[in-house]
């Protein structure tokens, strides 16, 4: 191995004393004690979520309170975790939701197998699954951690509808083309 | 058996394929057999051909001939005699094949013609895939994704029809749904023989119905809604329960009768959701009995047993057998096999009767027979007991000999397999005379009266042979796993040979089957893996005097003693 000597370069009086490192540096932090803060207050203070951002995924209900599921399962079936598992049930025919027949008996999303990956809100066909802005889940067990249906249906609460796919299908029966 | 006359072979060609077909075969067979797809939805190869759902159209072509000297017209281009093609489209189902027959499926007229009827399909179907019992195994989903136009020009608004009528106790209608392609009607007419269902009104306002007074409740009516192509028919025990995509298919055997019809079983995570059958044209067709379908529900029933108990308390297989081992010793063993044991099982019961020099009973079972698809003996396996050795006459329907023998104090104890003795004839008093070493599945009488009781597994969760009333040898597979607690039945019993100072066998299928071929002269040949899925015809005539019970079904007629047929 060969040594290479280095040259220590003598420090000057200035550099000695310290002060230009010194105020160099308070100068920066003067800088930031003045400028408008970036952190914030969490978890009083929240930030805003942008449009389109994947949160926890929840179940929601139409406009006028309909749960919009069929158990359908493709939900189910597209997640690639397997963290989706669907009970499929009968809606009785004395409910006044009897004509959309299916609706899930048990719906429990596995958070700790979540990845948020959007697919179960891409694929369903009846627009009832979104993955929302909420962005925190936190438990002290692993039960705590699945989300069964009441807790989906509160964290997703309502959201607008563009087709009242069902409603329609409700006045067809009751007035339309009756055979 | 004697072999088929060499049928009538006829060249066609479609597609440019060639092929030879029997005479009478219609278009879609023949091009089934060249790998060619012809979309259809009335048309079913075990019914009577209708032709009204117009998805099997083809364009079809006859070789020219001269028709005052009846001499072939050649194509001066190719060299080969001309087509004739006929200018409109025919359909497959209802065209047999004929000498030189040329058929086109995948013109540009033929794909216009079921992008039409496709487009008249769906006009007023509702857009009901998401709830609909069907979808994954729907052919109007298969052929939307094909011929479908992906959009609607209907701007009308749809029929509204009934969406949930009951046909009968097992099968619910969605009439929204119905195509009308009748083959519900014709199976009920030309196989189950109870002509329950047709189509009212006309237009768009046909439905389908059951006749005034009359509903479908025959023992055959879910076949309508395996063979329904839509999901307009669908079983009420299955409804909503699973989507079929997440179900495993298992090849398995309906144990009902000793018809043997070829069954699929649809589990999901060791949880079985139906039974539906499997094509064997040789045994069921396409075809099962509803009451077959139910069976599943014993794997879950609560009178399940799920535990070894020596004398009342709680034990291993190795207790058990420690503790059969002492009644053996004592002598005076008396063995009831079943004929609801596989053959497997059924060789080690002998192999554990030589191994005692006990005698064997059976339990005979037999039921009234309805000439379809479940025969007088309901037991599946009669026949294995004959072939594998273990009874040389048939069983007696009570076990009366074995009665007189406990009482008369010949017999201590009893090794119970799979057979309930109580319902077999067998009184309170006797059972408590004798020591019982029960295995089966579930509690009754004599599990109650057992001293040993080695819970056993169910059909679905074994694999293993059945022979039914054919001769025909047909292998089942494992659908689901066992019960915590319960034993595997040839486990169980290589532990009882064991016990009785036997040669231990090893408990499973490939080294019994070695010894299977090479003690049972009718199975000399073959291993559980070469079996076939629609099984192997043995040869039956050792046993053929024998007076079965058996009167016709479907496939099988008795030969011999047709007095006692439906006994």
């Amino acid at each position: 191995m060969a040594v290479i000597p280095v040259d220590r370069k003598p420090l000057s009086f200035a550099e000695r004393t310290y002060m230009p490192q010194i105020l160099s540096g308070m100068k920066i932090t003067f800088k930031h004690l003045m400028a408008p803060k970036v952190t914030m207050e969490y978890p009083e203070e929240r930030p805003a979520i942008p449009a389109g951002y994947r949160g926890v995924p929840t179940l929601v209900k139409d406009p006028n309170g309909r749960e919009k599921c069929v158990s359908c399962q493709l939900c189910e079936f597209v997640c690639p975790p397997k963290a989706i598992r669907i009970t499929p049930g009968e809606i009785p025919p004395d409910a006044p939701t009897r004509h959309v027949e299916k609706a899930p008996q048990a719906f429990d999303i596995d958070m700790l197998r979540c990845i948020y990956c959007g697919l179960c809100q891409e694929v369903c066909p009846e627009e009832a699954i979104f993955l929302q802005q909420q962005y925190t889940m936190t438990g002290y067990s692993r039960e705590e951690m699945v989300n069964h249906k009441d807790r989906l249906y509160e964290l997703g609460g309502t959201l607008p509808d563009e087709h009242y796919k069902w409603d329609k299908k409700k006045a067809a029966e009751e007035h339309g083309n009756a055979h | 058996m004697i072999a088929p006359a060499q049928p009538d072979l006829v060249t066609v060609n479609i597609d440019g394929k060639e092929i030879a077909v029997p005479r009478g075969t219609n278009v879609i067979e023949a091009a089934r057999l060249v790998a060619i797809d012809v979309p259809h939805y009335c048309y079913h190869p075990k019914l009577s051909v209708v032709g009204n759902c117009r998805m099997c159209l083809i364009e079809m072509g006859l070789p020219a001939v001269d028709p005052a000297t009846k001499a072939p017209i050649m194509d001066p281009a190719s060299g080969k005699q001309k087509i004739n093609w006929m200018p409109r489209p025919q359909i497959g189902c209802a065209t047999n094949v004929s000498p030189g027959l040329h058929v086109r499926t995948t013109t540009p007229q033929i794909k216009d013609c079921r992008e039409g009827v496709m487009e008249f399909l769906l006009i007023n179907h509702p857009l009901d895939c998401p709830i609909c019992d069907q979808a994954g195994e729907c052919k109007l989903q298969e052929q939307a994704t094909q011929y479908g136009r992906g959009y609607s020009r209907f701007v009308e608004q749809k029929n509204v029809k009934p969406k949930r009528t009951p046909l009968g106790p097992r099968v619910m209608l969605d009439d929204e749904r119905c195509i009308l392609c009748s083959r519900c009607i014709r199976f009920c007419k030309e196989v189950a023989k109870d002509d329950v269902l047709g189509f009212i009104d006309r237009g768009s306002f046909s439905t389908l119905t059951c006749y005034p007074g009359k509903q479908l409740e025959n023992n055959y009516s879910l076949n309508t809604v395996d063979i329904c192509p839509v999901g307009a028919l669908t079983s009420t025990d299955f409804r909503f329960k699973m989507r079929v995509w997440f179900l495993k298919q298992t090849n398995s055997i309906d144990t009902e009768s000793s018809v043997g019809a070829n069954t699929v079983v649809w589990s999901r995570e060791g949880v079985i959701y139906r039974i539906t059958p499997r094509r064997n044209d040789a045994v069921n067709d396409t075809w099962m009995a509803d009451s077959g379908r139910l069976l599943y529900k014993q794997v879950a029933a609560p009178d399940r047993l799920s535990a070894i108990t020596v004398q009342g308390a709680a034990g291993t297989l190795a207790s058990a057998a420690a503790a059969a081992s002492t009644l053996f010793q004592a002598g005076a063993v008396a063995v009831v096999g079943s004929g609801r044991s596989t053959v497997e099982e059924q060789f080690l019961t002998k192999q554990l009767a030589a191994t005692l020099g006990a005698r064997v009973s059976l339990v005979s079972r037999v039921g009234q027979g309805d000439k379809i698809l479940i025969s007088a003996d309901r037991n599946p396996n009669l026949r294995g007991a004959l072939v594998t050795g273990l009874i040389d006459t048939l069983p007696s329907a009570q076990l009366a000999a074995l009665g007189a023998a406990i009482e008369a104090g010949q017999v201590k104890t009893v090794v119970a397999i799979g057979e309930d003795l109580a319902a077999a004839g067998l009184t309170a008093a006797q059972l408590a005379k004798v020591s019982i070493v029960y295995l089966g599945t579930h509690a009754n009488a004599t599990s109650v009266a057992a001293k040993i009781v080695v819970p056993t597994l169910t059909v679905f969760e074994k694999a293993g042979t059945f022979i039914n009333q054919q001769f025909r040898i047909q292998k089942f597979a494992r659908a689901v796993p066992g019960p915590a607690g319960a034993s595997d039945d040839l486990a169980a019993l290589s532990a009882l040979i064991a016990a009785a100072g036997g040669a231990a066998i090893a408990a499973d299928l490939p080294a019994i089957w070695a010894q299977l071929a090479a003690e049972v002269p009718a199975l000399a040949t073959m291993t559980y893996r070469n079996i076939p899925d629609t099984g192997l015809l043995l040869d039956g005539t050792p046993w053929s005097a024998l007076p079965f019970v058996e009167g016709e079904t479907l496939h099988y007629k008795p030969a011999a003693a047709p007095a006692l047929a439906t006994a």
